[in-house]
C-alpha cells in the first residue's frame, strides 16, 4: 500500500490536525517510508502460522470486582486547563441528538 | 391495498443493545460505578486516560457477558480481544474506546446465538448477532447560552455489554417484544437492572424494508431509544416515513437519524455526515481472554433457568394456564415467591390464583415489589391451606390477606385474634339457615321446583348473616336438606 495525498488528508482530519502544504509533503514520505519497513513482512511465508493480534504472552489478566479509592475531584481536574462547578471545561460542543447541531 | 400499506408489511429491523453490567467497579480501573455521586469524584489516571496508565479487566464484567452469551445460547470463542476504537470527542478523554471488534481472526466474547420469543403465540427465534463488552464514556453537559460544554468523567470506563441482533425483527410490535423478553433475561442471570427507563438498558435500531423483489432495502439507523415505549414509536415512525419515501418514488438515505420523544418524530443530521472510521486495532495493553471449558462449566452452573423454560415448567408441573404461568415468571421475584409458597403448600392453582389476583392488585395499588413484602412466601402458604382445611372461607380470606400484606403478620394470628375461624358446626349453621329460608320464599320456591342454581343466592344469604364465617360447603349441603 502506498500512502497518497488523500490518506494523509483524511488522516489528518480524523485526528484534528491542520497541516500545511509543506508538512503534508513532509508525513506523506515519512509514512511512505515506515510502510515500506512493513511491506517487508509481507514477503515472509506465513503460511499456517496463526494471526497473533498483539505482542504480549500473557492471557486473562484479571482484576477482581473491587472499588478502590479514585482521585480527590481536585486532583483530577487539576491538570486541566480550565473547570468549574467539578466538571472539566471544553470547547462547546453538541450532542448529536440536539437539533441545534444542524443549524 | 396501496403500494405503502404493501411495504410496511416487510419492515426488517435488527436493535443494538447497550446493557450496564451489574458490577461495582469499573471495566479497567476500581473507581466505583455508583450512580449520582458529585462529578468527576470517580475518576482515576486509567479512566481519565492520563499517560502512563494502564487498564486491567474486571474479571466480574467478562463472567456477566459469559452468563449472558450462554443465556442467549451464542457460541463462545476460545478466545476474544478487546480493540480500540479511535475517535475525536470530549466524552472520551483517551480518545479512543475500548470495545471488542469483531474480526476473524480475534473475535468479540460471543457470536451467533439465539433468543425465543413468544410473538403471539407463535414461539420464534431470533437471531443475535453477537455480544460484546466495551467501556462507557463520560457524560457532557451544555451550559444555556455558554460557549463552553462541561464534562464528567463518573462514566467514563463503567462496563458496558453490546448485544446485537440479527435483522429479523418484522415489526416494531416485535421489536418490543424482544426488547422485554431480553430485559427479563438479563434480570434473570442478574447481568443487569436491565430497566430502559433508567439508563440500564440503551437502544439503537436498524431499519429498512424489503422491497417486493425481496431484496433488502436501505436502512436507517434511529439513536436516542431510552424506553421500550420510544423504540416501539420510533420504529413505527421510521417504517412509515421510508414507505412514505419510495411510495413516492424517493430514495431512503443511509443515515444516522434521531428520535424526539416530545415531537414523535425521527430526524436526520442535515449537517454532512462524516464516514465513521474507527480505525479499529487490537488493544495492545490488554492480554486476550480465553474462555476455557471449565470456566464456561462454572458459568453455566450458576445461571438460573431463563423465563421461557420456566413458563413452560411451571405450566406442566403445577397445572397452571401458559397465560398464568407466563405472569408468574415475567421477572424472577414473583416468581421465586410463588415456588416458595407451593412449596410450603402444594396447592399450586390457588396459590396462583391468590398471588396473581389479590397480591399483584395490592403491590399494583401501593407501587411495590413482592420483594419489598414483609409477608413471605409461607405466609401466602399458610392462608391457603387455611383455606383448604376449611378453617376459614374464601371470603374471609380475602379479608386476612389484606391485613396479612399490609401487617406482615401471619394468617393464623390474624384468624385467631379477629375470630374469623370458619363456622363448620351444623346446629351453629342450622339457625341461620332457618332464618334464610323463612325470610326468601321466592328461592326457596325456586330451588323446590327443581331450578338448582336459585341454591346460591341462598348459600350467599347464609354467609351474608354469618359475616363470611360459614363453611359454605356445609351450609349447601344442609341448605340441600332443608329444602330437599
Amino acid at each position: 500500500m502506498r500512502i497518497t495525498h488523500e490518506v494523509v488528508d483524511h488522516v489528518a482530519r480524523l485526528s484534528r490536525l491542520d497541516l500545511t502544504d509543506e508538512e503534508r509533503r513532509l508525513f506523506l514520505d515519512q509514512l511512505n517510508t515506515i510502510l515500506s519497513y512493513f511491506a517487508k513482512l509481507d514477503t515472509l511465508d506465513t503460511e499456517g502460522v496463526a494471526p497473533t493480534a498483539q505482542a504480549l504472552a500473557g492471557e486473562n489478566v484479571f482484576r477482581a470486582d473491587i472499588v478502590t479509592p479514585s482521585l480527590p475531584v481536585e486532583e483530577a481536574l487539576s491538570m486541566a486547563p480550565e473547570s468549574r462547578d467539578g466538571h472539566f471545561v471544553v470547547p462547546a460542543v453538541f450532542e448529536p441528538d440536539d437539533p441545534e447541531r444542524t443549524r | 391495498m396501496s403500494r405503502h400499506r404493501a411495504l410496511l408489511r416487510n419492515v426488517v429491523i435488527g436493535l443494538e443493545i447497550h446493557v450496564q453490567l451489574l458490577t461495582r467497579s469499573k471495566m479497567f480501573c476500581g473507581c466505583s460505578t455508583q450512580f449520582g455521586a458529585p462529578p468527576n469524584s470517580q475518576t482515576c489516571p486509567v479512566c481519565l486516560g492520563l499517560p502512563g496508565s494502564l487498564p486491567v479487566t474486571n474479571r466480574r464484567a467478562i463472567e456477566l457477558g459469559l452468563r449472558t452469551a450462554l443465556a442467549l445460547h451464542c457460541d463462545l470463542g476460545e478466545r476474544s480481544q478487546f480493540h480500540r476504537k479511535n475517535y475525536y470527542y470530549p466524552d472520551i478523554p483517551k480518545n479512543y474506546q475500548i470495545s471488542q471488534y469483531q474480526y476473524g481472526v480475534h473475535p468479540p466474547l460471543a457470536v451467533d446465538g439465539w433468543m425465543e420469543i413468544d410473538i403471539e403465540g407463535e414461539l420464534r427465534r431470533m437471531g443475535i448477532r453477537r455480544v460484546h463488552l466495551e467501556e462507557d464514556t463520560g457524560k457532557l453537559v451544555h451550559p444555556e447560552g455558554a460557549d463552553f460544554s462541561l464534562v464528567d468523567y463518573n462514566r467514563s470506563g463503567v462496563p458496558l455489554m453490546e448485544v446485537v441482533t440479527q435483522p429479523e425483527l418484522r415489526s416494531p410490535a416485535e421489536a418490543r417484544v424482544f426488547l422485554n423478553a431480553l430485559r427479563q433475561i438479563l434480570q434473570y442471570a442478574e447481568v443487569s437492572i436491565g430497566r430502559m427507563e433508567e439508563g440500564a438498558m440503551r437502544c439503537d435500531a436498524n431499519v429498512s424494508l424489503r422491497g417486493p423483489d425481496g431484496a433488502l432495502g436501505t436502512r436507517t439507523e434511529i439513536k436516542n431509544l431510552n424506553s421500550v415505549r420510544a423504540v416501539e414509536r420510533a420504529l413505527a415512525f421510521e417504517a412509515q416515513r421510508q414507505a412514505e419515501v419510495l411510495a413516492a418514488g424517493g430514495v431512503v438515505v443511509q443515515e444516522t437519524r434521531h428520535w424526539d420523544e416530545r415531537l414523535g418524530v425521527t430526524f436526520g443530521s442535515r449537517g454532512k455526515e462524516e464516514a465513521h472510521d474507527y480505525r479499529y486495532f487490537p488493544e495492545p495493553d490488554l492480554a486476550p481472554i480465553r474462555v476455557d471449558a471449565a470456566w464456561v462449566r462454572d458459568v453455566a452452573g450458576s445461571l438460573p433457568e431463563m423465563p421461557e423454560a420456566r413458563a413452560r415448567r411451571f405450566a406442566a408441573a403445577y397445572g397452571l394456564g401458559e397465560y398464568e404461568a407466563g405472569l408468574l415468571v415475567a421477572t424472577k421475584s414473583p416468581a421465586d415467591f410463588y415456588e416458595a409458597a407451593v412449596a410450603a403448600h402444594a396447592n399450586p392453582k390457588a396459590i396462583a390464583n391468590w398471588q396473581l389476583g389479590d397480591v399483584a392488585a395490592y403491590l399494583n395499588e401501593h407501587a411495590l415489589e413482592i420483594e419489598d413484602l414483609r409477608s413471605r412466601p409461607e405466609h401466602l402458604a399458610a392462608l391457603v391451606r387455611l383455606i383448604d382445611d376449611g378453617t376459614i372461607s374464601g371470603r374471609i380470606a380475602k379479608e386476612v390477606l389484606a391485613e396479612m400484606l399490609a401487617g406482615g403478620e401471619e394468617p393464623e394470628t390474624i384468624v385467631g385474634r379477629r375470630g374469623w375461624v370458619q363456622i363448620s358446626d351444623e346446629d351453629a349453621l342450622r339457625e341461620a339457615i332457618s332464618a334464610v329460608i323463612a325470610s326468601h320464599p321466592g328461592p326457596v320456591a325456586d330451588v323446590r321446583s327443581g331450578k338448582e342454581k336459585a341454591i346460591g343466592f341462598l348459600v350467599g344469604q347464609v354467609m351474608k348473616r354469618t359475616r363470611g364465617k360459614a363453611n359454605p360447603g356445609v351450609v349447601n349441603r344442609l341448605l340441600k336438606q332443608a329444602l330437599g
